[in-house]
């Protein structure tokens, strides 16, 4: 038998019991002793059940946490933890078990952090349909996010993220093999491998890229580039991303040509940059109700700065903002805490970072264990290299990126398929049973 | 405590102030200040390690000690250690421990494919910016129910390869097989869950064994075990909140999240343990080929991995779909708080001679790093020239106007180059090709373009070098 008074507290219960009613309590002098407790189990010829002995030492602990909570609430060490030990404790160095082991589980609950996010992430639209004022058969809006990215727990995922597909103007782009070998056939037809990319590969935007433009290249006229614009709108009904060559002033040439004789498909510009001419460039953008990227090189201060010289023009709801990105093993970290700096600076309410991030992706092939051949061990790089650009793209996306530019028909699909995960939200019926199971064939 | 909001002075103010400089330190502020930033431990201060001074160095422990306990797991050289956080993102702060990774070996398996797999534990590396990335431990499972063969499965494993072994099966009566057959390797026991967490407490204290609370899918119960085991007497718990196919990708993503959120943003004690990702999974779904299943494995590998996991089994063992995840960690782990670029230097590889090729480059770390790498392996002998970039690496350097003709012109003349060689000849990257004409006419060095890759160095400088090109 246990009888209560048998339990021999120097706090008694009537104290612990006034202290979970009140407020506060003020003690003088208090001498807590908790590790005297003790309790005695008499009549123990079968007397006492194992369900009652379980329940007794559920309540023992529950005691003791709650003592240990009042403890430390008035100053004092708690009782029966175990002496710290630094982060290099030395293994095999175990605490002395408790006096009472617990024979019941202790009832918790983890709880969910809520969510307080002031702010939220503008949205942007891209492309028009006929609705709309244009010609694309779907128009995407991105961002508007109010929670950290893929906090799902706290709000599903408003838009999904957008995958748009490179697309060269000039046939002797640097590509991999392993890229190559998809393109072969369209590379000399500009609208072809548009087609290509949204028939076969799933691309849900083209961004395509007016190499010839480079003055180092071919130095084609603006009028040549339009022509290029023009056939790619032509062969593909999805919302199309026009890239410049990386010359500031033939850029915004082109640009300029290309905002002027198409009009109405909200285009995604790509880009602009500190070093351009930014009030001409965000101009256009807002005249022409297109929308733009605004670039800058891994720096939060920049993106910042080149966000706040655009507002004097465009709309925040024009503006896409992308911080660079770096491939997997050459800065992707850097690129990533740049990113995942932006978006939690935007959703605690910096007014100049919530935009819509994007990332081109495709710089992930500027790893060269991404396409360099290796030996047998790291065979194939036909897999080596998709893994690699999947891998960069998914760690932005888990650093809130909503637009991805992207190369590889493999890393696009598996990219997709992750995006399909993350929106459906979907949840297991029964946890997946592995430690007993032969895996493989 | 999140270790963003520690200032010197409130550890200061704690601490003995004798001002001993047994720490190394010139005096207890700068302790305090090294304390802050962890790169001084607590135990480094001797006053506080006498008799009478443990409130203090409890103190001070409470403010100090990772949000996320460290577990160590194995002996030796090649013990891990798991956890040990401060934060939730790497920006806040650096994250200490990267999340280990382990191989699965089955006790059924044949005995050429469990060599094989041990094999890839204790030999697979890849030469990094000078690192070597590796893979850390070993997962014994219990797949055929029988105490004695996966017994005898963890002996092998211990005559195969020293790295810490993970021991899994829900069976006590396998497990005590198992840490006998283990016994003085401090394996970590897989798992304690809801329903045998009793025989498994017994069995990690009576063999002094970190243990992983297991219960998939449901936090609120693995709460429960974690604290239990806690009044068990146990403090080296790792947390198994379960890790589901891709298809689950969600669940997956909540709970390494909320968990890891708990623990640093709510300090809540009872979760403030390792997270184990079980990227193996990914096996369990039927495909119509094994490169699927790895695949996918790797994609969930890098989820654990970016997502606050500090220990993950992995069953795939192509070296395709490891290089991904072992770089990522690297990268995940790499301390921000470290510059991202080198010294401007000109750096000598080798015994270079006067007729050495000089060779150009930039001061991003990563660059840098590369480059010194391929000379370093092909055993060359140059000069290399880091130019001043701003730490940006080539192909963004000169788009960005960062690394230019005048730059490199005047870091030719600040480093003395021409003293070095009697040439006039530097190879620049071939990155770098459009300021060939510019570096040409201002320095009055001859310019060749280099290969586009650093790995193409050696057979370039085979093939094309010659310290006078023009006779």
């Amino acid at each position: 038998m246990v009888k209560s008074d048998d339990i021999e507290l120097i706090l008694s219960r009537d104290l612990l019991e006034k202290l979970a009613k009140l407020q506060e309590v003020e003690l003088d002098d208090v001498d807590i002793e908790l590790d005297e407790i003790e309790f005695s189990v008499e009549g123990g010829g079968g007397g006492v059940s194992s369900p009652l002995l379980a329940r007794l030492g559920y309540e023992f602990a529950m005691i003791r946490d709650s003592a240990n909570r009042i403890t430390s609430l008035l100053g004092g060490p708690a009782m029966g933890m175990p002496m710290p030990q630094m982060q290099t404790a030395m293994p095999g160095v175990a605490h002395a078990a408790p006096l009472v082991k617990p024979s019941a589980l202790i009832p918790e609950t983890a709880g969910i952090p809520e969510a307080e996010y002031p702010a939220s992430i503008v949205e942007v639209r891209l492309g028009a349909t006929k609705a709309e004022g244009g010609t694309r058969s779907i128009s995407h809006v991105i961002g508007g996010e109010t929670v950290p990215p893929c906090f799902n727990f706290q709000a599903p995922p408003k838009h999904r993220p957008v995958i748009a597909v490179d697309v060269f103007d000039w046939p002797k782009v640097s590509l991999s093999k392993a890229v190559k070998m998809h393109f072969r056939e369209v590379l000399e037809d500009t609208g072809e491998w548009a087609r290509l990319c949204v028939d076969k590969f799933g691309a849900e935007m083209i961004n395509l890229h007016l190499l010839t433009i480079d003055p180092l290249i071919e130095d084609a006229t603006p009028k040549a580039a339009v022509k290029k614009v023009e056939e790619v709108v032509e062969a593909v009904d999805v919302p199309i991303s026009i890239g410049g060559c990386g010359d500031p002033h033939k850029d915004y040439q082109v640009f300029k040509a290309i905002s002027e004789n198409i009009e109405g498909e909200r285009l995604l510009i790509n880009s602009v940059t500190l070093d351009m001419d930014i009030e001409g460039t965000a101009r256009l953008i807002s005249e022409h109700d297109n929308t733009v990227i605004a670039f800058t090189s891994m720096d939060v201060n920049k993106a910042r700065e080149l966000n706040r010289k655009l507002y004097d023009f465009v709309s925040k709801e024009q503006i896409l903002m992308d911080t660079t990105t770096a491939a997997l093993g050459y800065g992707l970290d850097y690129a990533f805490t740049v990113m995942e700096r932006c978006r939690l600076a935007g959703l605690k309410g910096d007014p100049e970072l919530n935009h819509p991030m994007s990332s081109g992706t495709t710089n992930a092939w500027a790893a060269r264990e991404a396409w360099m051949k290796m030996g047998p061990e790291f065979a194939p790089r036909e897999l080596r290299g998709p893994i690699w650009e999947t891998i960069t793209g998914q760690t932005l996306l888990l650093a809130g990126v909503d637009y991805f530019m992207m190369m590889h028909p493999a890393a696009v699909d598996a990219l997709k398929t992750m995006i399909d995960q993350l929106m459906s939200g979907e949840k297991p019926a029964e946890p997946t049973e592995w430690v007993s199971v032969r895996l493989g064939r | 405590m999140p270790a963003k909001e520690l200032s010197p002075i409130e550890i200061y103010k704690i601490l003995p102030r004798t001002n001993c400089k047994e720490c190394g330190e010139a005096n207890c502020m700068a302790f305090a200040a090294k304390l802050v930033v962890r790169e001084a431990m607590l135990d480094g201060c001797k006053p506080l390690l006498e008799p009478g001074k443990e409130e203090t160095y409890n103190k001070l422990w409470a403010l100090l000690k990772p949000a996320v306990k460290a577990v160590e797991v194995g002996v030796g050289d090649h013990k891990v250690t798991l956890g040990g956080e401060y934060v939730l993102y790497r920006h806040e702060f650096t994250y200490f421990h990267q999340p280990a990774m382990a191989v699965d070996v089955s006790d059924e398996m044949s005995p050429e494919e469990f060599e094989l797999r041990v094999n890839v534990v204790n030999d697979f590396r890849y030469e990094y910016i000078g690192m070597q990335l590796k893979l850390d431990m070993l997962a014994v499972r219990s797949t055929s129910g029988d105490p004695d063969t996966f017994a005898a499965a963890v002996k092998k494993a211990i005559g195969l390869t020293e790295k810490p072994l993970i021991l899994c099966t829900h069976d006590p009566e396998a497990m005590r097989k198992g840490l006998d057959a283990a016994y003085g390797r401090r394996p970590l026991i897989y798992a304690a869950t809801k329903d045998n967490w009793k025989e498994m407490a017994e069995l990690a204290l009576q063999y002094e064994c970190p243990v992983v609370a297991s219960s998939p899918q449901d936090r609120d119960t693995l709460k429960s075990i974690a604290h239990t085991l806690e009044e068990y007497g146990l403090s080296d718990i790792v947390l198994d909140p379960g890790t589901e196919p891709n298809r689950y990708m969600t669940a997956n993503l909540d709970n390494y999240i909320i968990l890891r959120w708990q623990s640093i943003n709510e300090e809540e004690e009872h979760l403030g343990y390792p997270i184990l990702g079980l990227p193996l999974v990914a096996w369990t779904v039927e495909e119509e080929d094994t490169i699927i299943n790895e695949w996918n494995e790797a994609v969930i590998a890098g989820v654990c991995i970016a997502r606050f996991t500090d220990a993950m089994i992995v069953h795939g063992i192509s070296g395709w779909a490891l290089l991904p995840q072992v770089f990522l960690r690297s990268n995940i782990y790499t301390d921000p708080r470290k510059p991202v670029a080198v010294e401007p230097e000109l750096a000598e590889f080798g015994e270079p001679n006067d007729m050495s090729p000089v060779l150009l480059t930039t001061n991003f770390a990563l660059t840098y790093y590369t480059v010194a790498s391929d000379v370093e392996s092909a055993k060359l002998e140059c000069y290399i020239l880091v130019v001043d970039s701003e730490g940006m690496s080539v192909e963004s350097a000169v788009a960005g106007r960062k690394m230019t003709a005048e730059t490199v012109a005047e870091a030719i003349a600040q480093f003395k180059v021409g003293d070095k060689v009697q040439h006039r000849h530097l190879v620049i990257p071939g990155r770098a090709a459009r300021l060939s004409g510019e570096i040409q006419e201002l320095s009055g060095w001859t310019v060749s373009v280099g290969p586009m890759d650093s790995s193409g160095i050696p057979k370039y400088l085979d093939e094309k070098w010659t310290p006078f090109p023009e006779d």
